[in-house]
């Protein structure tokens, strides 16, 4: 019993959870910014920096608006810092192929969390910039999610017939296979990069966040360590989403060395395309995300639905 | 040293501030982020809002009706920070010394908020790049 709770504290805090995944966010939100800079010929942050700052603004004064609902204020950025801690704790299991509990529909309400937090947070600042931001940030949720859970739709269809049933949500069931190596399931993986993108707040879907138009909105009114925490969630979704996709579509991690290289690998590849997509892309207003999303993407996805039925039905596996 | 200061230095998340100034000092502040000077090696960072903020960036004279929201940002911004008078107006008002619609140099009007505020000088029509980045690395170095 004891064993039992040290384990499982050991997980969330230490291994998989809180100090790793600290550790890889730290250095794959460096990732973002050198590779930015090297796409834009400059030399780019060294690569201790995304953790000086996050000490720096740990040292910092914490100022609360007079206007803002303390207790939200304060609260928000712990509720999504835990909602990410979370998810990725499970994904890192997942990935391993530890035997876990957790299926793909507690993977995507903790992916919600964050935004949420955002919202709730902004919107308790009492300012009218954060209150922008919180608008746009809602609309941005209620535009990704059809196409994230639609993507996610074809990946149950096309590995179900694999799988034993009962298990046909489970996520370390869904990270044996590869689903992207098929029509439905490609049109599937670049929708939910899409999303992805949408989720970390980059460029182009940076609309919440847009420092030139609403001054950083829904993060305007957060300074010292509160903003640190919001920076630490960050980073650490620059950990949990990739990889929910490297587990979702990718076909996981494995624990051979091989396989585990070979996940690392996966991980790269993803994050790399995030940026690059982040650096090539100017930013959208809030009505053409949501048209990119529900119809070309949402189009996109039935289509992929149907191709995915079919392909069961017909026993084609390419489909 | 503590690690406050020492990280501090590290990482300074800079605002820019305007008090009617030309826009030369500001397209030379821009300039810094460019790939020839690219201050984002030493971890500095134009950032939207002043409450991330570790240094004003002030350009411009402080006019009558800008100087009342610059003290107003500088009560915003989390302290400790480092205000910096880009250019000769900032600096000591320069050719605009006198004028009508002048409410003083930049040092007084954010000393009338706090007497004990840290400001650092970088004057020039426009101050070059290579001046600005010595000033903060100076001004860095004497904190």
């Amino acid at each position: 019993m004891i064993t039992e709770v040290a384990t499982n504290l050991f997980w969330i805090l230490i291994f998989p959870g809180f100090v790793f995944t600290l550790a890889v966010g730290l250095v794959a939100s460096w990732l973002v910014r050198k590779v930015s800079a090297l796409v834009q010929y400059r030399v780019g942050p060294p690569v201790y920096q995304p953790a000086v700052d996050v000490t720096k603004l740990m040292g910092k004064e914490i100022l609360i608006p007079q206007d803002a609902h303390r207790a939200v204020f304060v609260v928000a950025p712990l509720v999504g810092f835990s909602g990410v801690l979370l998810l990725s704790t499970m994904l890192w299991l997942v990935g391993v192929q530890i035997t876990f509990v957790g299926d793909i529909i507690v993977a995507l309400y903790l992916m919600v969390l964050p935004s949420l937090a955002l919202i709730l947070g902004s919107s308790a600042s009492g300012s009218p910039h954060a209150t922008i931001g919180a608008a746009r940030e809602m609309k941005l949720v209620l535009s990704y999610e059809l196409p994230l859970v639609l993507a996610f739709v074809v990946v149950i269809i096309k590995t179900a017939g694999g799988l034993e049933p009962g298990e046909q949500l489970s996520l370390v069931a869904l990270s044996q296979q590869a689903p992207v190596m098929s029509i439905s399931g490609l049109l599937a993986f670049i929708v939910a990069l899409l999303c992805v993108q949408a989720k970390l707040g980059f460029v182009p879907f940076d609309i919440a966040e847009s420092e030139t138009e609403v001054a950083s909105g829904v993060m305007i009114e957060y300074s010292g360590a509160l903003l640190a925490v919001w920076k630490l969630m960050q980073a650490m979704m620059l950990v949990a989403l990739p990889l929910f996709l490297v587990v979702v579509f990718l076909g996981g991690i494995g624990i051979s060395v091989g396989g585990l290289l070979g996940g690392i690998g996966k991980y790269l590849l993803v994050v790399v395309l995030v940026i690059l997509i982040k650096n090539t892309n100017p930013r959208v207003r809030i009505d053409q995300a949501m048209r990119f999303f529900w119809f070309y993407c949402g189009g996109a996805l039935v289509a992929a639905v149907i191709l995915a039925t079919l392909g069961n039905y017909y026993g084609l596996a390419w489909l | 040293m503590n690690w406050k200061m020492w990280s501090l230095k590290k990482s300074v998340w800079v605002f820019h501030v305007n008090c009617g100034a030309c826009n030369n000092c500001d397209i030379e502040i821009v300039n810094l982020l460019t790939p020839k000077f690219d201050v984002e090696r030493f971890g500095i960072k134009l950032v939207g809002s002043p409450r991330h903020a570790d240094a004003l960036l002030v350009t411009g004279v402080g006019t009558k009706q800008a100087a009342r929201r610059l003290q107003e940002v500088y009560r915003q911004t989390a302290k400790p920070c480092v205000v910096f008078c880009m250019g000769a107006c900032a600096c000591g008002t320069g050719i605009f010394e006198g004028a009508y619609h002048v409410a003083g140099p930049v040092d007084e009007v954010v000393k009338e908020v706090d007497p004990n505020a840290i400001i650092a000088y970088v004057p020039g029509c426009p101050p070059k790049p290579e001046a600005m980045i010595s000033g903060v690395v100076k001004a860095l170095a004497a904190i």
